[in-house]
């Protein structure tokens, strides 16, 4: 069972509180009628399934309700950070070396 | 004296207190500490029970959690039965009923020990191999068998009567193992002022120290050093000590689940007490101390009742003061077991020789043997065993270089083996920290971590008592250090130790035909050495298959005894190193679990509730039979008298459609929209469009998911500019609330919107049919119900029998009618009055099943059951309810999608059979031609099916190929021993122009 940081509530809270909610920063195009058929399957069906590093939405269902993103690994399914939906993908590198 | 191997004065049980309890309906008496294991011991019964596929005769190897042969079926009362529990861990109380596995009819006499005979023709893979042709076998040969040979002990057939319970705890420490390593890690965790969990699976804290009494610390005995170490860890406040708990897995960000056994030691456990508990600690820092396991010797014979682990006999000897036998030969390739020989002989055990594998022996350790009497036998191995349900004679060859000279035979009744130690590193795998491997040990070491975690002790290699303690101190230390606590290095005077090592070995030597030879791996799973180089032979390169096509480690042990032995011979076989061909993974749980802890609580309806509304009583005491629906408990039907349900269903919709029916509709989901922007969001959210519609009207509407699917639908009605009550399907409000917030907070997290679940808060009555005004008129204050003036899907805020009301004017029946909301307080007295408003106008009650038959004779869908997550609005004949002008909704864009828009998508239409007394079953398929060869090409498949009493015949509705083009034609539906014919039409079965609707 993760411990997960939800970014509205600020707490470290169980992961029955919350709900995986797929990839992270994943806009609904602005016009979809403007897409052509392959741009729209690749937004509804294409994702980037990546072993390691994976940018992913989460609810805190059971709490605030609010959706936000996380960075977690996808082999060591640990949580880098989480962030407020809406701001922009943070660049994970940067804030490694920031750290260090 | 009942115990005839029991020594008088030795051990830890209390050998004052006999407890008699009953092996296969035969009284034994043991004493009160004892487990089955020990007890029977005490009495010299080593045959335990039979192996899974020869059924062997076997006897006990292990005293711990990792013994693969002694489990047997345990009795604690009525309906307390468990099979395949091992009788090492069982402890006994008086009238404890044990019973012995897989043999009939006896456990001395065996009819399936005829495999044992065969034991060739069940090479490894064998299951591969001989089920897979002729298929015509398979029924009636292959599973047959499989289901006969299958299993280990018999399940339990009644409920299970026990509780089991569940706990959440915080601590800083955790140590699990409370051996040497283990006690001194919470004594300097605890010492430092740390919360301190220390849990061991065994009845006893002490680990090793319960079996060598000897050994001296801080000059005080073993034993004396123990009880002293415990009284101060339970004088800390702050520390918490667990036994006959196991720690099962090692999860995520240290959390750690422990299985806690609380009253299956117990003659009489406490009223109420759990059987069980689950535990999830997190901790701050994990100490995993949990010692190693002795690995078996590989050798024709090492399977017979009599040979066991020497660490296993030490421990019986010390702890228990029972005597594995009279005469005890031991075989090994370390130190260790030179120990228990000479612990065993000075125990009055008669130990004729010490086989060692080893061309070098440590000079003392031969020296000591001599004096003792014993025959030491360096650089030899053993080829073979003899004895039908008990060891007698050991066959014992030298080896020189690589060739094993002319055996001798050694009479014993006992055969020791030992082949090293493998340290126990379960809890450490599981959470993928890595191992790697240690030529010197000659075992696989933690080497990268993944969780705050420490490992102390022979978990590292380390071997002996002092070794065990500073490992363990220091690991405590660094824990509460971690933690930012000041920790001082505890250290330990240790006189006597045992220290020692070994080699690592693959099979023993021998001198005979391998092909003949039995020598067993994984004892549970009767996997032998040959069987590994079989595997090997045909083609088997990685450990994960030679796993699987061996079964080996596969049993209810997770090969804690099999998987170091399955590796070396493999490797060898490959002609590789053990790193190079790598362990299988562990998993949880550590030890076998039973389903009761992991459910805890959660059983009957706390795992599935039951959602009540508020004229459930009602309907409960009309005798409505009930169906769950989405968790829900709806009245399904009412039955009056003898009536069946179709009878009921039947006079149900005829009152609906001739005078006035009353349904509890509370269930629907129901969300209010509100804000400024409300209507600009279920513009965008629905399919239909939103912003014209007045206040004071309802509409359809049809929710897609982004990929143009129907995902719901239900009415929705605007009751002012900004608010909206939107109403969704019984099984899909928390789903679609759950979209709308997704799509409201981080798509257009610029709307000014506000949702809120209002299911709970409002209870709803549907009244109707062609009476339903004549009902509800004098009822209602402050609203014109006529038609003009409150027309088909109008809405109103209103008071209904004077209660505050959104009364909405709907029809799900095709029929004149109202669906009244009040607050749920009020449903039921709401309900009365209408009932009783309602007995001059031949009111009845329905249920869901009516509801369904009656919206199916207007060809109303049911999404989920004429929907199934791929039906478009255009398969489902819903195109009407697509805004056209809208230039944008969910799902909109994928309406356009290739496949969507291409032909002979599956498309939703009307069935009527040929035979009108037929009512087809829902599920069934639907072929075109019927006189195709099997397998038949399926065109699609009957979503929903009734008798309707309207039509005095069936109806159904359908989901096939090119639907629409189709009707008129004449499908098939093939049904077992015969095939049903119908006709394609439409779906509106009932009033298809909806005349009944405008009255
Ligand atoms: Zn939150």
């Amino acid at each position: 069972m993760l411990l997960i940081h939800c970014p509205y509530c600020d707490e470290t809270l169980p992961e029955p509180e919350f709900a995986y909610a797929g990839e992270a920063h994943i806009a609904r195009p602005a016009d979809p009628m403007a897409l052509t058929d392959e741009e729209w399957r690749d937004f509804l069906f294409i994702r980037s399934n990546p072993r390691g590093t994976h940018y992913e939405r989460w609810r805190h269902v059971h709490g605030c309700g609010r959706f936000f993103n996380a960075i977690r690994d996808t082999v060591s399914d640990k949580f880098a950070m989480t962030y407020r939906a809406g701001e922009p993908r943070p660049n994970l590198d940067a804030l490694k070396e920031a750290a260090e | 004296m009942t115990q005839p191997f029991r020594i008088p004065g030795r051990g830890r049980v209390d050998q004052s207190r006999p407890v008699q309890f009953t092996f296969d309906g035969r009284t034994v008496t043991g004493c009160l500490g004892d487990t089955v294991a020990s007890a029977l011991l005490a009495n010299g019964i080593h045959l335990m029970g039979r192996s899974f596929k020869y059924h062997r005769p076997r006897g006990v190897v292990s005293a711990g959690s990792e013994e693969p042969n002694a489990l047997v079926g345990t009795s604690r009362g009525p309906g307390r039965f468990e099979p395949n529990t091992r009788a090492t861990m069982q402890e006994i109380w008086d009238e404890l009923r044990v019973e012995s596995q897989n043999r009939w009819p006896g456990l001395a006499f065996d009819i399936g020990a005829i495999n044992d005979r065969f034991g060739r023709f069940l090479p490894a893979g064998f299951y591969y191999k001989t089920f897979m042709w002729p298929r015509s076998f398979w029924d009636k040969v292959y599973e047959p068998f499989i289901r006969a040979a299958a299993g280990l002990g018999r399940s339990p057939t009644e409920p299970d009567p026990d509780l089991y319970a569940s706990r959440n705890l915080h601590c800083e420490v955790l140590v699990v193992g409370a051996g040497p390593a283990g006690l001194a890690a919470a004594l300097a965790a605890g010492r430092s002022g740390a919360s301190v969990v220390l849990v061991d699976e065994q009845s006893a804290m002490g680990g090793t120290l319960l079996s060598e009494p000897d050994v001296r610390i801080d000059g005080q005995g073993a034993w004396d050093w123990l009880a002293a170490t415990l009284a101060e860890l339970r004088s800390l406040p702050s520390v918490r000590l667990m036994t006959r708990t196991t720690a099962i897995g090692y999860y995520h960000q240290n959390m750690v689940g422990l299985c806690q056994r609380v009253t299956d030691h117990l003659a009489s456990p406490p009223e109420g007490a759990p059987r069980e508990r689950l535990w999830r600690v997190r901790a701050g820092q994990v100490v995993l101390a949990q010692g190693a396991i002795e690995k078996p010797l590989v050798f024709d014979g090492n399977d017979r009742p009599g040979v066991m682990l020497a660490g296993a006999a030490q421990t019986f000897l010390h702890r228990f003061g029972v005597k594995v036998g009279d005469r005890a030969v031991v075989v090994t390739s370390h130190d260790s077991a030179w120990h228990t020989a000479f612990d065993l002989a000075r125990a009055g055990v008669r130990v004729p020789a010490i086989v060692d594998v080893r061309a070098q022996v440590p000079p003392d350790l031969a020296a000591r043997a001599r004096s003792l009497g014993i025959e030491v036998l360096a650089s030899h191995t053993v080829t073979g065993t003899t004895g039908r349900l008990r060891v007698a004679s050991v066959m014992v060859n030298p080896v020189r270089g690589d060739r094993v000279g002319p055996w001798r035979g050694i009479d014993c009744d006992a055969l020791l083996m030992c082949g090293g130690w493998t340290p126990s590193l379960h809890l450490f795998s599981h959470t993928k920290g890595s191992l790697a491997w240690d030529a010197q040990a000659g075992a696989f070491l933690p080497d990268r971590k993944t969780e705050d975690c420490e490992i102390a002790g022979a978990g590292r290699g380390l071997w002996g008592i002092a070794a065990a303690l500073e490992d363990g101190a220091k690991a405590g230390t660094a824990a509460a250090k971690a933690l930012g606590r000041v920790a001082g290095v505890g250290t330990f005077a240790v006189e006597d130790d045992r220290t020692g090592s070994g080699v690592v070995v693959k099979e023993l030597p021998t001198d005979r035909d391998a092909s003949l030879a039995k020598a067993f791996i994984d004892f549970q799973n009767d996997v032998t050495a040959k069987d590994i180089r079989l595997a090997v032979r045909e083609g088997m390169r990685s450990i994960e298959h030679v796993k699987r096509y061996t079964t080996n480690g596969m049993a209810t042990d997770q090969g804690k005894l099999s998987n170091i032995n399955g590796l070396m011979i493999a490797a060898d076989a490959l002609g590789k190193e053990a790193p190079q061909v790598g362990l299988t993974t562990f998993r949880p749980p550590y030890a076998p679990t039973t389903f009761g802890a992991l459910a805890g609580y959660h059983r009957g309806s706390h795992f599935e509730v039951t959602r009540k509304t508020p004229i459930d009583a009602w309907a409960e005491s009309r005798g409505a039979v009930f169906e769950p629906v989405a968790l829900w408990r709806r009245a399904r039907y009412f039955p009056q008298g003898a009536e069946d349900m179709r009878a009921a269903v039947a006079r149900e919709c005829r009152a609906v459609r001739t005078a006035v029916g009353l349904f509890d509709a509370s269930t629907l989901g129901k969300i209010e929209v509100m804000g400024p922007d409300a209507a600009t969001f279920l513009e965008r959210m629905y399919t239909n469009p939103w912003a014209k519609l007045q206040p004071g009207r309802c509409r359809y509407g049809l929710l897609l998911g982004e990929d143009g699917f129907i995902r719901d639908d239900g009415v929705i009605g605007r009751l002012t500019a900004d608010k909206f009550h939107v109403t969704t399907t019984t099984g899909g409000a928390a789903r679609v609330l759950n979209m709308m917030e997704d799509y409201l907070q981080t798509e257009w997290p610029d709307l000014d919107v506000w949702l809120t679940s209002t299911t709970e808060a409002w209870a709803v009555a549907a009244v109707q049919g062609p009476n339903a005004r004549k009902l509800l008129e004098p009822l209602v204050e402050g609203l014109d119900l006529s038609d003009a003036a409150f027309p088909h899907m109008a809405v109103a805020e209103c008071t209904v029998a004077g209660f505050p009301a959104r009364l909405f004017r709907v029809s799900f029946t095709g029929e004149l009618g109202f669906e009244i909301n009040v607050p749920a307080r009020h449903g039921l007295a709401l309900w009365e009055k209408l009932w009783q408003a309602g007995q001059s106008h031949g009111i009845t009650a329905y249920g869901t099943e009516t509801m369904h038959v009656l919206r199916a004779e207007k060809g109303f869908i049911l999404v989920g059951q004429d929907t199934d997550g791929t039906v478009t609005p255009g398969d489902a004949g819903l195109d009407w309810a697509i805004g056209k002008q809208k230039k944008d909704f969910v799902g909109k864009r994928s309406l356009q999608r290739p496949d969507i828009v291409a032909k002979g998508r599956k498309q939703l239409v009307g069935l009527l059979t040929e035979d009108p007394r037929e009512v087809l079953e829902e599920g069934a398929q639907i072929v075109a031609d019927p006189h195709q060869p099997v397998p038949m090409t399926m065109i699609g498949h009957v979503t929903s099916s009734y008798w309707s009493e309207a039509l005095g015949r069936s109806i159904a509705m359908a989901l096939v190929e090119g639907g629409r083009d189709r009707e008129g034609q004449t499908l098939h539906i093939p049904m077992p021993g015969r095939t049903l014919r119908a006709k394609v039409t439409g779906t509106a079965f009932v009033d298809p122009e909806g005349q009944r609707l405008k009255v």
